[in-house]
Order: structure tokens, then C-alpha cells, then sequence
């Protein structure tokens, strides 16, 4: 079997899990106690207007109904209006969303780059100080609490240091956003050729691109000196060396490529870490991104705000996951061939 | 190495001993054998003794507040400082310890005795209901699991009830994956065999062979989950979910000192975020430790 | 003596000595290792599991794990001291100079690379190519072990081929460079035996061609007997013994060799001859023979287990429908009976289907059609999921390939052994309980005092001991023995191959004996069935079908026994007439 058809099977099994998480969303709505129709018409409603919303948003239909016209507005691409800003939640997500997107990508770069080599290291010389640092580095990443690290970065760094400006959103004051090309400022400001702007959105963007990579880091060190270990006991490994094989060589082409592996395993539940971790480190740094927005309609109970951030959330990781997928078939030839 | 049986077999006569004796002397050979477990497992009974008797012990109310003190730095009255209100930081952390655990413990219980459950008999039979169980923890786990815990306690209601909840409901299919994998190599192990040979009924396989051989790694699981879940149920409250103000509690007060760092009022969070911190860090030590015992193999 | 003395020595191992680091403190896996080898010479190493004689191999391409230490010695090879030769120099040797092949050869090789480029890796490492011949000399050297199709083998993974031949790239690698020296440990554990004398002819033909030196590493003396010109024998790190081969098989200096040349069961007669002289039970009184009339005790007709694979939506999708999915028929319809007090041997090898059997007659599994009969009642009847409930439970007994893994590691001998006793005997009192395990304990040679311990704290001898005890204990009427011997060194086979006989003189039972080592099945069964692919190649008296097999597959796995020359056979090569 082709790589190609391969990753069209996988997108193909992705559509159930696609399937389950609108069923999810869809009840964690609607199946729940209590009255949707009264959440949705606020505290000063008469019953006559919560009748009337019920009979507006369908409710007053039987389950199954409701959750057809669900489907049908989420093909779409309707996923309701916010009470809070009476604005479609599909819109306000996805004028949103570059700005998570920027910040998670970036941490999660910053956290494979150094994470893997850091594992590497750390596995090939055990014992060794590198191996005490990333035994220290894991033990102590998976203890912080991603908020808490934001806030010492930002005491230290901005109060203290001054070296970071003030965790307020993605540009200072100074600065108007370029114009939108990739909706990631860094990238915009490069391509207008704004310096300043790009180098403003850049120091914005480390500290909580940091934060959040910090989080990422420990499991994936872990997992990478873990898998580079069991790599380099493997019987394979030992066949290569008795073949005089160069130790570069070994350890590149023999051993490393065999504990990615596992590596890209993992990277799928750094994923949910990140997108999770993500919502946190928005709030402390005030960024912009599809995390404060559903802080902010959680206060307020705004319902099909919180519901249309989780389903969006939900795919994201979906697509993350059959990027992940998609990489793993080309590494591993035994996925190519079995299917 | 292919010739590692060299190494000479234990054979040292045990004498008939009651299994508690058994117990406790396995018990004295993990805390020896490694100091940083036993340094754990000495942290984590005094945090146990914090839980149980801090709220007794503290020097001030910690819900008193005292607009001529507010925001006071650390010193002789007041250990940890005090808060925008006058409130005595530390006694507000330790009062916080029986909140925090609570969430998190009952929590992990619940989704070790569902997840294992679950996963136990999917592993066993296999089959329709291994299919279906399978299904649903996909699709639990087919979402960032602290954006689906957000979602539950939006949904059903912003309460610490539901907190345990959704924090139960995501960290269950680590311990129904574990249980089912665990399970299921050994459905077919040769004393298993051996059992239904000597005329055990499946169930009691399941319940007396195979399950007291599946919990050494279940429990790993369930120390390195446990600051998992606290991390989890803190950041729920941190952004404003389950736990309400004034109630004590580590991660709203790291949310409520949020707002003092950029002013320099750093002792507001710092302390509840270091006892958060601490926390989690003995439950992941415990868990390294145990899981060092259970496979020496697998050290990281 | 040998002519190979008189030539100086190729590799010169002196006073070796390895140390290894555990947990409790170091442990000495070689001890005063002291071997030559000469050029064009094959030098076996035999020992039984932790002899170190593996250790001695690592020690000398300088490839001992992490935690193993050359403590003192010296070693030579063509004037270059390998014992402080740096790692560039050792580099430059391994594979050009020295090379070695392992045992389980799948994992030897690297599984996400394709085969050729393994082989590439070598050629180009040692300058035996530029990145431009690689490709045409990898695909020489894969046709030069006898790769059928080089060409577009070179793309394949080691997934996608079988054992024996991922064995034939393995040596492909090793010989890639023509070195002076072959390491082999183990090379044939593991594979079936018609692909372990294949494997074993092709080490042979190509060194012997090259004029290299082989050094044979192996547990099996039979094997070495074949092969080597001389043999070096070692037990617990020490070498006891060295020969040419002839001497150590006619006149065997040490104990420890003469006992391990005994326990090999190709010189055998009778099951006796097994053990050291000194240490043979006298033969039990045979129960009176049952009577004849009752009919077999356990008759199969027309049986069948068919595995499906999952097909799920997707394989539907893929094949448009068409299949549901790939049906593996492991049994096909084979039918056989075993009289009262009668042992008969299922020998094939592996995937022939004699474990599927094995588990249908034992009510571990379901059949998916034909009959089951045993003492006249139709086993197929009730479910292997309820027959735990059936009163002929206590009747059909087994014993498990690996004693280690047969016993719950959480229960004490004592408890495995109760175990069929509370639940299918109903027995109830812990004084009973414990008089009757001890009755079984001293039946099977279990000391009393073993009995508390937990399987961890047993050797293995001890543990295979236990699980006959616990099979043994509802007096079943049919044992069935599952290779109960494989997992075990040759002395111990022996051991346990002896009680077992004693067991069934004295009870009568009847077996069946699991197997793919025929000079076991000679040994204990009276009557064999060949199993291939599912289906019965052949059926006989076991003295017939091995001294004039019928089918030619039978021909083939008598044939694939290794055979030292200087032994007494009783299968003789001389009987297996090639078609």
C-alpha cells in the first residue's frame, strides 16, 4: 500500500472521532440538568420569553431533532451567537485563533528543539551531568503548574530583570498590527517589512511561548532519552556495533531514528497538554487567543461560546493528530505495509 | 547481553511468616533501597498530617480580613505575608492542603475504581464490549483533556462537585488503558491457563489471579496521575471554575495573586504556587520510586 | 590431536576474566577463560545457561554492555592486543576482521531500514565500496547467502521476511567484509530445524570456502559435535574442559562434560541413560496395564480451528468488499486417537498446529467444527468458557511449555500446587490440604521446604516440578505435555524427562507429548504424529517412523538432527534415505 492511501486511511478513521466529539459537545449541552433555554435567557426572564427561546432554538423538539438541526448548523459552520457580545461564536473563534495558534506552535517548537536533543544527550551519556540535567529539567517540568511558571517568568523577567515588556496581549502600545497575511504577527511584520512591529509581536511572544513550552518539555525529554535508551540496549544496535559501524553512525541512523518512534507517540498527548496548558498561559499573559475567550465567556456563562472553543479545540487536535500520524507512517515502514 | 542468567537465583529459605510481616518488610525494603523515596514518602506524610490537622493548627483564621494589613510582605506575623484583603497567607496555604487533596484524591479514586474496572473487563473478554469502552475512551481522549474538563464543569455547573468530576472523567482512560493492556497480556499467561485447568470460573481469574498481579503498574499509574490531577483541578480553579472566592484554595489564590505580580507583590502567588508545586512533586517522586521498583528496567 | 595446533593461532584468549555490576555487587561471568583458535579452524564453545560462554564472546569483540568489565586477561588476534586496543582500532576490526551473528536474527536487524542498506552500511564503513557499487555489491552479498531474488530483497524490511532468512542477512552483514574470524553465538535458537540446518550448512560451505576461523557458540552439543573440529566446554565461567572433537565425545575427561554428553538424547537408549549412572532411580513397578476393552480414552475426528482476522471497516474498504478478512485455518481437519496408558508425541514445528490442538483437547479453546471425544463423551459439547464446571475437568490435565511463566508470581508453590485441589476436589481443611501438596511435592522430588517459597525464589528444574506436581494432583487420566522440557538445560531435561516416564509408569496415565525435538519424542512416546501446516503428515509406532518415515517431510526433520559424528545414533543418518 501506497504512503498516500495510508494517510487517506487515516483521515478516513479520524471521521468517527470527528463523529464522537459533536456527540460530545452536542450532550454536554443539551442532556445536562437544568434548562438551557433559561441559562440562554438570563437572570430577568419571564417565562413567556423562555418559551419563546426554547421554541427558537429548537429545544422544545425531541433530542434526536435537536441534534440534527445541530449537524445541519455546524455544516455551516453556524455555531451559534454569544450572549455576551452578540456575535457569531464561529467569527470571534477564528479571528481568534491565529493568536493561539502563534503561541502554541511556537512553544511547541521551542519545546521539541530542545527537549529531543536534551533526551539525546542524556540518554548516550548516562549518567553523565547532561543526564542529571534532564532528569532534573523532567522532574521539576512536570511539577509546574504552567500558571505559576508564567507568573515567576513575569516577576523575575519583567519586574525584577525588566528584560521582558509587560505580559499584555501580543504588541505593546507602541506598535499597530501589520496587515493580516498569516494572522501571526512575527510572520506579518516580516512580510510588511514593519522591524519594529515583528521585533515588538517577538518579545511578546517568548515569554509566554516559554511558559508553555516549559510544560511540554518534561514529557517529551522523558520519553525521548527513555525510547533512546531502549533503543540503544536493542539487539539491533549491538549488530550494528559488532559491524564496525561508526559511532555517528549508530547512533543516527541506527539508534535515533528507531526512538523517534515513540517520540511522535508521545507528541500526540503533548498535544492535548499544550491546547489544555495553552487557555492558562493565555490568561496570565492576557493574550488574545481562543483561550481568553472562553475564560471570559465562563464567567459570564455564555454557553455556545464555551461549547463552539471546545469543539474547535477538539478538531485542532484532531488535525495535530493526523499530522502526527502522517509523520509516523513515513518514518515507520511497518505502518506502510501492514496498513 | 544474551547470557544475563548467570546471576545466581535468590534461594534463601523464607520461613512461613503472616502476610502483614511479608508487607511490611517488602514496605522497609522500598524505602530502603532508594533515600529519594523515602524522602518522598516522609513528605508526603506530612502533607497527609497537614491535611488532617492544618486547619487546627494555623495561627490566624484564614478567611479574617484586616483592611489595615493588606498586602503586608513576609515577616515575623505574618510568615507568608498577607493578601489584598489582610489575609494571613499562610495559614491560608496550609488550610488550603485538605481542599486540594480532597479534590484531587477523590478524584483519581473514582476514575482508578471506574477506569480499572472498565478496563479490566474489556481486557479480559474482549469482544462487543471491549469495542465499545475502546470507543468511548477515544473519544474522551479525542479531546485536550483539561479543554474537556472546562467544558463538563461549564456545562454542568460550576461546583467542586463537578470539578471531582470532570477531572475523574479525564484522567480515566489512563487508568482503564493501563488496566486493559495489563490485563490482557496476561488473559493468556501460562498460570492463567493453568487456572482455568484447575477449574477457577473466569471471574474468579480475573478477580484472584490477575488483578493482584496488574496493580504493582496500576499503582505507579496512580501516583504519577495523582499530581496530574492536582494540576488539573488547581488550573480549573485558577480560571475561575469550581472553587469560589474566599474559599482557600492553591490555585484560586495563585489566580487572585496574579493581579500583584507586575506590581512586585510576588509573596500573593509564590506561596500557594510553591505548596501546589511541592505537591505535585511528591506524588511524581513516590510514582518514579515505585515504578523504579516495579521495573528496574525502565528507569528514567 | 588436532592438525589446527600446530599453526599459530589466529585469536589467543589468555586468562580472561569478566566482571559484571549488579545490584548486589559484582559478579564474575568468565573466570580464567583460557582458548585458542587457529586460522581456517571452527572452535565450539558448549555451556548451559550461564556458563559464559557468550560473555567470553562479547568480551573479545569488546562489546560487553555497560555494566560487564574485562577485569584481566589477555587477548590476540593476528598480533593486534584486543585487550587495550583503543575503540577506533576495535572499530576498524568489528566487522572487517572480526564479525559476529546472533541468535534471534529479527531482532538483530534494524527494523525500519531496508536489508540491502544494512549491508551497505558495512561495505561502505570498512571501504569495501564507494556509495556507487554499494547497491550492486549489498545485492552480491545477499545472493551470496543464497537469497533467492537479491535484487529486490535488498528493499525489504526485516518484517517482511522470515527468520531464517533475516539469519541469512545477518550472516550476509557479518561476511560482508570476508573477515578472518565468524563469531556465531547461538545462530540457530530459535528457528525451526529444517531452517537451523540450512542456516548452519550455509555458515559452514561459506567459511570453509573463505578459509575463515568460526568460533560456534551454543548450548546444544549435538550442534557443536557437527560442526566444530575442536570443542571447548565451560560451566560457570570456567572452561573444564577443551578437545578436539572426536576425544571429548569417545573419552570425555571431565565430569561435567561426560554428564552434559549423557544428557544429550541422541546417544540415548532408553530414558534412563539420560542421567549420570550413579544417580538412576530404580525403574518403578508398572501398574498392571488397564484393560483393552474399554476403547481409546481419547479419539479426534475431523477437527478444525479456523482464525479470523478482524477485517474491519477499513480492510472492507480496501478490498472493495470482496473479503472479510483473512481466515488462517491453524488445524485442518485431523483426526487421531490415544489408548489408556498410551503416550503418543505431536511433533511438528513451529505454526504446524500442535499447540492449537493441544488447547482444543485441553478445553482452553474452542473448535470451530469436527469431535472431541474423551472416556466416550463429546468434549465439543459444552464450551471451553463452562468446562471448569465439568466433572471431567479433574480428568484432562496439562503442563505448560514455561515452568517460569505456568506459576502465578504472586503464589507460593504450596498455593499453585492446592489450587486444582480446592477447586476441582472441593477439599477443604488446611492440614489436609497441606499433607496432600506435600504427598505430591515428594512424588515429583519437590523438597518440603521448597514449598513456600514464590516462584522467583525456584530454580528451574525446581519450577517445572511444581507444575507437574499441580497437574498431577486430580490423578488425570490424560496429561498433556506442552514442550515442558524447552525452556530447560539439557541436565535438567534429563531430570524432569525421568520423572515424567516414572510418573506415568506408576499411574498409568496416558500423554500427549507436545514437541518439536524428536529425539525427545524417541525417548518418551510410544507411538508419533507428524504435524505440518495443520494437517497429520504421518502417524506410526514411534520406533517405525523413525527408522523408515513414509513422508518426506518427516525424512527432512529426521535429517535437520544435528549429528556429532562420534556418537552412537539411534535415528542414524544412514536410515534417513533421502528421495
Amino acid at each position: 500500500m501506497g504512503q498516500l492511501s495510508i494517510i487517506l486511511a487515516r483521515c478516513l478513521q479520524a471521521i468517527p472521532t470527528v463523529f464522537g466529539i459533536v456527540v460530545v459537545t452536542f450532550l454536554l449541552t443539551r442532556a445536562l440538568p437544568g434548562d438551557p433555554a433559561a441559562y440562554f435567557a438570563g437572570a430577568s426572564a419571564t417565562p413567556e420569553s423562555i418559551t419563546e427561546i426554547r421554541a427558537k432554538l429548537g429545544l422544545d423538539q425531541g433530542l434526536p431533532r435537536q441534534f440534527a438541526t445541530y449537524l445541519k448548523d455546524l455544516s455551516r459552520g453556524d455555531l451559534g451567537q454569544s450572549i455576551s457580545t452578540g456575535q457569531p461564536v464561529a467569527a470571534e473563534l477564528l479571528k481568534r485563533l491565529p493568536a493561539s495558534l502563534e503561541l502554541t506552535l511556537t512553544a511547541l517548537f521551542l519545546s521539541v528543539m530542545t527537549a529531543i536533543p536534551l533526551g539525546v544527550l542524556a540518554a548516550v551519556h548516562q549518567d553523565s551531568w547532561i543526564d542529571q540535567l534532564c532528569r532534573f529539567v523532567v522532574t521539576a517540568g512536570v511539577s509546574l503548574p504552567t500558571f505559576f511558571t508564567g507568573l515567576l517568568l513575569i516577576y523575575v523577567l519583567y519586574f525584577l530583570l525588566g528584560l521582558a515588556p509587560a505580559p499584555l496581549g501580543r504588541l505593546d502600545l507602541l506598535h499597530v498590527p501589520p496587515p493580516h497575511v498569516t494572522g501571526f504577527l512575527v510572520f506579518d511584520g516580516l512580510l510588511a517589512r514593519e522591524w519594529a512591529t515583528a521585533w515588538s509581536a517577538f518579545k511578546q511572544l517568548m515569554l509566554p511561548a516559554i511558559t508553555l513550552a516549559l510544560f511540554t518539555l518534561a514529557p517529551l525529554a522523558r520519553m525521548t532519552r527513555a525510547a533512546m535508551l531502549q533503543a540503544l540496549a536493542s539487539e539491533y544496535l549491538r549488530t550494528a556495533r559488532a559491524a564496525g559501524l561508526s559511532r555517528g553512525r549508530v547512533l543516527m541512523v541506527y539508534a535515533f531514528r528507531n526512538a523517534m518512534l515513540p517520540i511522535i507517540t508521545t507528541l500526540g498527548m503533548v498535544f492535548s497538554f499544550s491546547l489544555g496548558a495553552n487557555v492558562l498561559v493565555e490568561k496570565v499573559f492576557a493574550w488574545p487567543g481562543i483561550g481568553s475567550y472562553a475564560i471570559e465567556a465562563l464567567v459570564v456563562s455564555d454557553y455556545a461560546a464555551v461549547q463552539g472553543f471546545v469543539l474547535s479545540m477538539a478538531i485542532l487536535f484532531v488535525l495535530l493528530n493526523l499530522a502526527v500520524d502522517t509523520l509516523y507512517t513515513l518514518v515507520d515502514p511497518r505502518v506502510r505495509i501492514d496498513g | 547481553m544474551a547470557d544475563t542468567s548467570f546471576m545466581p537465583t535468590l534461594a534463601i529459605a523464607v520461613p512461613r511468616r503472616s502476610a502483614f510481616a511479608r508487607g511490611f518488610a517488602h514496605f522497609r525494603y522500598v524505602m530502603t533501597s532508594n533515600p529519594v523515596t523515602f524522602f518522598a514518602f516522609v513528605l508526603f506524610a506530612l502533607m497527609t498530617l497537614i491535611a488532617l490537622f492544618g486547619p487546627a493548627l494555623v495561627p490566624h483564621d484564614p478567611l479574617a480580613t484586616l483592611a489595615d494589613k493588606a498586602l503586608k510582605p513576609p515577616g515575623a506575623g505574618h510568615w507568608f505575608g498577607t493578601d489584598h484583603l489582610g489575609r494571613d497567607v499562610f495559614s491560608r496555604v496550609i488550610v488550603a492542603t485538605r481542599l486540594d487533596l480532597l479534590i484531587s484524591v477523590s478524584a483519581v479514586a473514582i476514575s482508578f475504581v471506574c477506569g480499572a474496572t472498565l478496563g479490566a473487563f474489556a481486557g479480559y473478554w474482549g469482544g462487543w464490549f471491549d469495542r465499545l469502552s475502546g470507543r468511548l475512551l477515544d473519544t474522551i481522549m479525542a479531546f485536550p483533556l483539561f479543554v474537556l474538563a472546562m467544558g463538563i464543569v461549564a456545562a454542568a455547573g460550576n461546583t467542586i462537585q463537578n470539578i471531582v468530576i470532570a477531572t475523574a472523567i479525564i484522567n480515566l482512560p489512563f487508568y482503564a488503558r493501563v488496566a486493559r493492556a495489563e490485563v490482557s497480556i496476561r488473559r493468556n499467561a501460562g498460570y492463567v491457563q493453568a487456572a482455568r485447568l484447575s477449574g477457577n470460573s473466569e471471574i474468579r481469574i480475573l478477580l484472584l489471579k490477575i488483578l493482584p498481579n496488574t496493580l504493582p503498574p496500576m499503582m505507579v499509574q496512580l501516583s504519577l496521575n495523582m499530581g496530574w490531577a492536582i494540576l488539573n483541578a488547581a488550573g480549573l480553579s485558577f480560571i475561575g471554575l469550581g472553587v469560589r472566592p474566599p474559599t482557600a484554595e492553591w490555585g484560586i489564590m495563585v489566580a487572585e495573586g496574579a493581579n500583584y505580580i507586575v506590581s512586585g507583590e510576588w509573596w500573593l502567588a509564590l506561596f500557594p504556587g510553591a505548596a501546589l508545586m511541592l505537591a505535585v512533586f511528591i506524588f511524581n517522586l513516590l510514582g518514579d520510586g515505585l515504578r523504579d521498583l516495579v521495573d528496574p528496567q525502565r528507569r528514567t | 590431536m588436532s592438525l589446527f595446533l600446530h599453526r599459530p593461532p589466529l585469536l589467543a584468549v589468555k586468562d580472561l576474566c569478566v566482571e559484571f555490576a549488579t545490584r548486589r555487587g559484582p559478579v564474575t561471568a568468565a573466570r580464567s577463560v583460557t582458548l585458542q583458535i587457529a586460522k581456517g579452524e571452527t572452535l565450539g564453545i558448549v555451556g548451559e545457561s550461564g556458563s559464559g560462554k557468550s560473555v567470553t564472546s562479547y568480551a573479545v569483540m569488546r562489546i560487553l554492555d555497560r555494566a560487564g568489565r574485562i577485569v584481566s586477561g589477555a587477548m590476540e588476534f593476528g598480533g593486534i592486543k584486543l585487550h587495550d586496543a583503543n575503540e577506533t582500532v576495535m572499530s576498524d576490526l568489528r566487522g572487517r576482521e572480526i564479525s559476529m551473528i546472533f541468535q534471534n536474527p529479527r531482532a538483530a536487524l534494524n527494523p525500519i531500514r531496508p536489508v540491502g542498506k544494512q549491508i551497505e552500511d558495512v561495505l561502505i564503513r570498512h571501504a569495501r565500496a564507494t556509495h556507487d557499487q554499494a547497491r550492486e555489491k549489498a545485492i552480491a552479498a545477499l545472493e551470496r547467502v543464497r537469497i533467492r531474488d537479491a535484487a529486490r530483497r535488498y528493499h525489504a524490511y526485516p518484517f517482511e521476511l522470515s527468520g531464517g532468512m533475516c539469519q541469512r542477512v545477518v550472516i550476509a552483514i557479518a561476511l560482508a567484509c570476508r573477515p578472518q574470524l565468524l563469531i556465531a553465538d547461538e545462530p540457530t535458537t530459535g528457528l525451526d530445524v529444517t531452517t537451523q540446518k540450512a542456516v548452519m550448512e550455509l555458515v559452514r560451505d561459506l567459511t570453509h570456502s573463505e578459509g575463515m576461523s568460526t568460533l560456534l557458540i551454543t548450548h546444544d552439543l549435538g550442534l557443536a559435535g557437527e560442526y566444530c573440529d575442536r570443542i571447548v566446554v565451560m560451566e560457570q565461567g570456567r572452561v573444564v574442559e577443551q578437545q578436539d572433537t572426536r576425544a571429548l565425545f569417545t573419552a570425555p575427561a571431565h565430569p561435567y562434560t561426560r554428564r552434559l554428553i549423557r544428557s544429550t538424547p541422541h546417544a540415548a537408549q532408553t530414558i534412563r541413560d539420560l542421567l549420570p549412572e550413579d544417580q538412576r532411580p530404580p525403574q518403578p513397578p508398572a501398574v498392571a496395564e488397564p484393560a483393552a476393552t474399554s476403547g481409546p480414552l481419547l479419539e479426534v475426528r475431523a477437527l478444525v480451528k479456523v482464525f479470523e482476522s478482524p477485517g474491519g471497516l477499513l480492510h472492507r474498504l480496501r478490498t472493495r468488499g470482496k473479503s472479510t478478512g483473512h481466515a488462517f485455518r491453524a488445524v485442518d481437519g485431523i483426526g487421531f486417537s490415544i489408548a489408556r496408558g498410551e503416550s503418543v508425541g505431536l511433533v511438528g514445528e513451529s505454526g504446524c498446529g500442535k499447540s492449537t490442538t493441544s488447547a482444543m483437547i485441553m478445553r482452553l479453546l474452542d473448535a470451530t467444527s469436527g469431535s472431541i471425544r474423551f472416556k466416550g463423551h463429546e468434549l465439543t459439547a459444552v464450551p471451553a468458557g463452562g468446562f471448569a464446571r465439568s466433572p471431567l475437568r479433574r480428568a484432562l490435565q496439562m503442563v505448560f511449555q514455561d515452568p517460569h511463566e505456568s506459576l502465578n508470581p504472586r503464589a507460593t508453590a504450596a498455593q499453585s500446587i492446592a489450587d486444582p485441589l480446592l477447586r476441582l476436589d472441593g477439599m477443604t481443611g488446611a492440614g489436609d490440604i497441606r499433607a496432600r501438596v506435600e504427598q505430591l511435592a515428594a512424588e515429583v522430588g519437590l523438597p518440603c521446604e521448597l514449598l513456600d517459597r514464590l516462584p522467583h525464589q525456584l530454580s528451574g528444574g525446581q519450577k517445572a516440578r511444581v507444575g507437574i506436581a499441580r497437574a498431577i494432583a486430580t490423578r488425570p487420566e490424560l496429561l498433556i505435555l506442552d514442550e515442558p522440557t524447552a525452556a530447560l538445560d539439557v541436565s535438567v531435561q534429563a531430570v524432569v524427562l525421568n520423572l515424567l516416564a516414572d510418573l506415568k509408569a506408576k499411574s498409568g496415565m496416558s500423554y500427549l507429548f507436545v514437541s518439536h525435538d524428536l529425539e525427545v519424542v524417541r525417548l518418551l512416546c510410544d507411538r508419533v504424529i507428524v504435524m505440518r501446516a495443520g494437517r497429520i503428515v504421518e502417524e506410526g509406532p514411534t520406533e517405525r517412523i523413525l527408522s523408515a518415515p513414509g513422508a518426506d517431510y518427516t525424512k527432512e526433520l529426521l535429517a535437520a538432527i544435528p549429528r556429532p559424528a562420534h556418537l552412537p545414533h539411534h535415528v542414524g543418518r544412514a536410515k534417513v534415505a533421502w528421495a
